[in-house]
């Protein structure tokens, strides 16, 4: 692939995936600004992350507590993503995505399907990470907690603790920078994903 | 990456874009919907139509097309759903996004495979 001075990606220097490409696959690292999620994307990405974004439609109003944005005439969120080719018929998108309010507006347009979540947190701002919990366990949607060390901080399960974590809700160390941890929490979460799929024909409902 | 084109941006650009729709039918095209382009693009064709063929000659998810023609997903689906209704693009539907409940085990073994081999 040519190199190029630019950020933005020209037409010319895409990287298109193969004809035989055929399933694509999502999961979603959550987390507050700043938390590290485009460096775990790009540190996993075959591609450099891209930027995009969405706006809420009609539709979506009504579907989450939108009363807050109703006078506003467009929500708009941006995201990032990058993706992994896992064979020659599948390919796993991989979204960053900020757990600010606003965000969980466009969850359904754009995130239904998604096989799994990583909520990114840091230790010093763990608050940041709570309305993300409660929204993907409203939305159902199974979820790993990857704690980006930015420094020397509270042991895990002081921090599974204090985000009122499921006990089978797994929660690993990760440095965000390092390809081989980012792999190891996708890992994870697949694995996650399987157990429960093992340990419940039907998932669970939460109230 | 805090890029906010849509907010700054005219809003014209996206009414003419669409000509005035703002919504697609939001079943037919998932954000991660692989896009195949069946044909060239003719003269006359609207320049956004003409940026997407070029771009799926091989398959390309909604986001890329997104992200490349600098327009929201929702916009994207729009323009899409001309040209699929026109027979100019065939779309490869992700398997887990379409099914309802949790994915199928056979699916995570192979995901796992792959992040193994990474």
């Amino acid at each position: 692939m040519p190199s190029t001075t630019s950020d933005q990606p020209a037409a010319g220097v895409r990287a298109p995936l193969r004809e035989t490409a055929v399933d694509a696959l999502k999961i979603v690292i959550v987390g507050g600004f700043g938390v590290g999620k485009t460096t775990m994307v790009g540190s996993v990405s075959e591609i450099q992350p891209l930027s995009t974004e969405e706006v809420m439609t009609q539709a979506s109003v009504g579907i989450d507590d939108a009363s807050r944005v109703r006078t506003k005439a467009t929500t708009t969120v941006a995201f990032d993503f990058g993706r992994i080719t896992l064979n020659s018929s599948m390919v796993l998108y991989l979204f960053g995505a900020p757990g600010q309010q606003r965000f969980w507006f466009v969850w359904d347009q754009l995130f239904a399907g998604s096989l799994g979540a990583v909520v990114m947190v840091d230790t010093r701002r763990l608050e940041e990470s709570f309305y993300s919990i409660d929204r993907l366990e409203h939305h159902r949607m199974p979820f790993v907690v990857a704690v980006n060390r930015f420094a020397d901080g509270p042991a895990l399960s002081s921090v599974r603790d204090a985000l009122a974590l499921s006990p089978e809700v797994p929660i690993v160390d990760c440095d965000a920078r390092e390809r081989s941890s980012c792999k190891t929490v996708l890992i994870t979460l697949v694995e996650h994903l399987a157990r429960m799929h093992d340990l419940s024909p039907v998932r669970e409902s939460t109230p | 990456m805090t890029r906010r084109a849509i907010d700054q941006e005219d809003p014209d650009r996206l009414y003419t874009v669409t000509g005035g729709r703002t919504r697609a039918d939001e079943t037919a095209f998932d954000s991660v919907s692989l896009v195949v382009s069946e044909c060239r693009p003719t003269p006359g064709m609207q320049s956004e139509h003409v940026k997407i063929l070029r771009m799926t000659r091989r398959p390309t998810a909604v986001v890329e097309i997104s992200a490349e023609l600098r327009l929201p997903v929702s916009v994207v689906k729009i323009l899409l759903r001309d040209l699929l209704d026109t027979g100019r693009i065939t779309v490869r539907h992700p398997s887990a996004a379409t099914q309802a409940g949790q994915p199928d085990p056979e699916l995570l073994k192979q995901v796992l495979i792959a992040l193994h081999d990474l």
